[in-house]
């Protein structure tokens, strides 16, 4: 019973999104599943911030992911999004596995500048590797759904359903597990990581799991990333993307989880638009747009619901 | 509070797309989405130059009559010329990400852009899905042509397998003795494949000479200490390099101020584009191309298109207090190319506005003058040009206080570059089957 109303704003998070197919234009759709592919990769890492950890090397996994998927489908012929996805999953699950618990021990900037090492290490052998093009990447054909090869329009829409269909679901997942023992116990260590372990839960064995949790949907978020854009090179793995990332998990802050799909489209509008109409100054117009975000909501967009529910209340 | 916070997303995204509103082109205006380097490290030495000339371009055009025929005539078939201009930095990702904006929001009808090889082999693909006319104006890598094929994507500038074909066949020409050679390149795709193409075609050229060492420090490296003093302990009879912007200018001076260019040959595959910066600090004897006939070996070229030349180069000269080098030519011809095929489509659907298809069909295979020589669009099925190139030596004039090129040497399209049907690779190491030197 506790978990209804997650299941019930599910689904209407899902009506909601699926109709944007009728309504976005195309470059809107696009530029939402892109984002939505982002905010994925952020939901890890606002998985770790609940407990006072920031990766800034997300990029590792959304590299790992699209770099595993783009291999796997040029060198097998696989172009089912269903399959590709699963494949980079479990590679990125593997990975995450043998650096989480390494990880887990470390925090603050340790932390930090641990996985940002590890996606910078992945950069650079990948920079290195000119026979799946070096530092100018590769390219993927549009993925097939079961079977089925749309084109243009209906290639977008399926695309876009079936990224708002994983966001929703893996949404749900994240906020049951937030809202569970073990993700209540990160947001604990948050405060007092020593009063965490006297209690007896294993802080270490805690960390772990939101890590490989954030090697999962960063992966996740990369194949479907690749998938949409129809191009990797290494530049996923560089500290910039990942910077970015970070970015949209502080922007969205670690109190909800559709702010942080909020905030990665957010982001993705005005860098676009600011492109547009400051072609030779958006860095700055971006740059001003961040500062105004952080002096004026330090706890991120999630506080913007907290405060209304206090008032509610 | 899920259902509140996207549908007020939503609302603000749709809001933010109806204040954008598509401006949707007239019939009376062509619309060209420019997408070049504004910031970071290539917009110095590419990015801002290209876009400089092609503002010129656009404007003379648009006033009508300020070039000499057969491009006297105003604008793209009488049609005005509108341009949006995006910066090319970002990656790969965002660059995908805004030629979608450009075909879909904006409702361009023509994009013309891209310097950087990932670049250009990320945004083909789309162009073909959206069925967008695209030219790729300046990027060197050939895997865009050689790895795919593509219907509305076609390349206006020659792929750098000719730079450093054209670097070796140079030397051979002069007479130049090659006992051994080194390379200093920059660690990315562009600094890998160069030397790959330098080293065949000098195996080709010079099959007994010795290949010292083959350095390659970081892209934005800046500092060549390390680098100097390895080249000068080996005494490679040459130095070649395809390092630009920062990067060659920071080993230029390194390396002069500890008499590499002494003891070394240097040798640089796009090294021109440094001369207005370095001025007398470039030193003389310097064998370099500008990846076309651009810049100083295209103003000291004259011949028939002397007078289209000239317009480029005065006009530059006049608006931005310096001369000319290769990015505003190269951005020169994927324009005129642009204006020759729209006309050319005109004149054959009865004088309409082209669609993508009907431009994409008078494009290929075309050919048109431009201030850097004859472009024809010869590989890949009619959408990938040759043009022919130029390599020279650089001397300081005292008297008037410039850069000049001396003992330049033109190479044929067809002589520096493979023909059609064949990977430029395979060419080089099959030792430039079909090719016509005069």
């Amino acid at each position: 019973m506790m978990h209804l109303p997650v299941y019930v704003s599910a689904i209407i998070a899902f009506v909601l999104l699926a109709a944007g197919s009728l309504v976005l234009p195309d470059w809107a759709m696009f530029l939402f599943a892109m984002a939505l592919a982002k905010g994925l990769v952020c939901l890890g890492i606002v998985g770790m911030m609940r407990g006072g950890v920031v990766s800034f090397g997300q990029g590792l996994y959304y590299c790992l992911g699209a770099y595993t998927a783009t291999l796997v489908a040029n060198s097998f012929g696989v172009s089912d999004i269903f399959l590709l996805t699963l494949i980079s999953a479990a590679v990125c699950l593997a990975v995450g596995l043998v650096f989480g618990p390494l990880l887990s021990s470390y925090r603050g900037i340790f932390f930090a500048m641990l996985s940002l090492a590890l996606s910078m290490v992945l950069y650079g052998t990948l920079s290195k590797m000119s026979f799946i093009g070096g530092t100018d990447g590769l390219n993927i054909g549009a993925p097939t759904f079961l079977g089925w090869a749309p084109e243009g329009r209906p290639l977008q829409t399926a695309l876009y359903i079936y990224v708002v269909a994983i966001v929703v679901i893996a949404g749900a997942l994240m906020r049951i597990y937030f809202d569970s023992e073990q993700g209540l116990i990160t947001l604990a260590m948050r405060d007092n990581e020593l009063r965490v372990e006297y209690l007896g839960a294993s802080v270490r064995h805690v960390m772990t799991y939101n890590y490989v949790f954030g090697a999962l949907l960063g992966g996740i978020g990369g194949t479907i990333a690749v998938l949409a854009l129809g191009h990797v090179d290494p530049e996923f793995a560089f500290w910039t993307t990942s910077g970015e990332f970070v970015f949209v998990a502080i922007l969205a802050g670690y109190l909800s989880v559709p702010a942080v799909f909020v905030a990665a489209i957010i982001l993705e509008l005005v860098r676009s638009f600011s492109n547009l109409y400051f072609p030779n100054t958006w860095q700055l117009a971006l740059g001003i747009f961040l500062l105004i975000v952080i002096v004026a909501l330090p706890g991120g967009l999630g506080s913007l619901i907290k405060r209304s529910k206090e008032t509610d209340t | 509070m899920i259902k509140k916070h996207i549908t007020g997303a939503l609302g603000a995204a749709l809001l933010a797309g109806g204040l954008a509103g598509p401006a949707a082109a007239q019939d009376d205006t062509f619309k060209i989405g420019v997408i070049t380097f504004l910031s970071g490290q290539a917009a110095e030495s590419f990015g801002v130059p290209a876009w400089n000339g092609g503002k010129l371009l656009v404007d003379m055009l648009n006033e009508g009559g300020k070039l000499p025929a057969p491009y006297d005539t105003k604008g793209f078939g009488g049609m005005n010329i509108e341009v949006v201009v995006i910066d090319e930095a970002g990656g790969a990702t965002k660059q995908v990400q805004e030629f979608r904006n450009l075909v879909q929001r904006e409702e361009v009808d023509a994009v013309v852009g891209y310097v950087s090889s990932g670049n250009c082999l990320a945004v083909p693909p789309v162009a073909d899905e959206l069925k967008a006319f695209t030219i790729l104006y300046d990027c060197g890598t050939p895997r865009v042509f050689e790895d795919g094929a593509f219907e509305y994507v076609f390349r206006t500038a020659a792929h750098a397998t000719m730079d450093n074909v054209s670097l070796a066949r140079y030397l051979k020409s002069r007479d130049f003795d090659v006992p051994s050679f080194a390379g200093l390149n920059q660690d990315y795709a562009w600094g890998q494949d160069s030397w790959a193409d330098f080293t065949g075609a000098m195996k080709q050229l010079y099959p007994d000479a010795e290949v010292k060492t083959a350095l390659f420090p970081k892209f934005g490296a800046g500092q060549y200490g390390t680098e100097i003093s390895a080249l000068l302990r080996e005494r490679p009879a040459l130095v070649h390099s395809s390092n630009w912007g920062g990067d060659l200018q920071g080993f230029l001076i390194q390396a002069t101020a500890r008499g590499l260019h002494k003891r070394s040959q240097v040798v640089l595959a796009a090294g021109d584009h440094v001369i207005p910066q370095l001025g007398n600090k470039m030193p003389d004897g310097i064998f370099l191309g500008a990846r076309g006939v651009n810049g100083l070996a295209a103003n000291a070229r004259g011949g028939e298109l002397k007078e289209l030349t000239d317009t480029l180069w005065m006009a530059y000269e006049d608006e931005y207090d310096t001369f000319p080098v290769q990015a505003p030519f190269r951005m020169w011809q994927a324009l005129l190319g642009l204006k020759t095929a729209v006309e050319k489509a005109m004149a054959d659907n009865g004088g309409k506005k082209p669609t993508d298809e009907e431009l994409a069909a008078a494009m290929k295979g075309l050919s048109w003058d431009a201030p850097s020589g004859r472009i024809e669009m010869m590989l890949a099925d009619g959408h990938q040009a040759i043009q022919p190139n130029a390599i020279g030596t650089t001397k300081w004039n005292e008297e008037t206080g410039k850069m000049e090129l001396v003992d330049v040497e033109y190479y044929a399209a067809r002589c520096v570059n493979p023909p059609a049907g064949i990977k430029s690779a395979d060419w080089l190491a099959q030792g430039f089957p079909g090719a016509e030197c005069d």
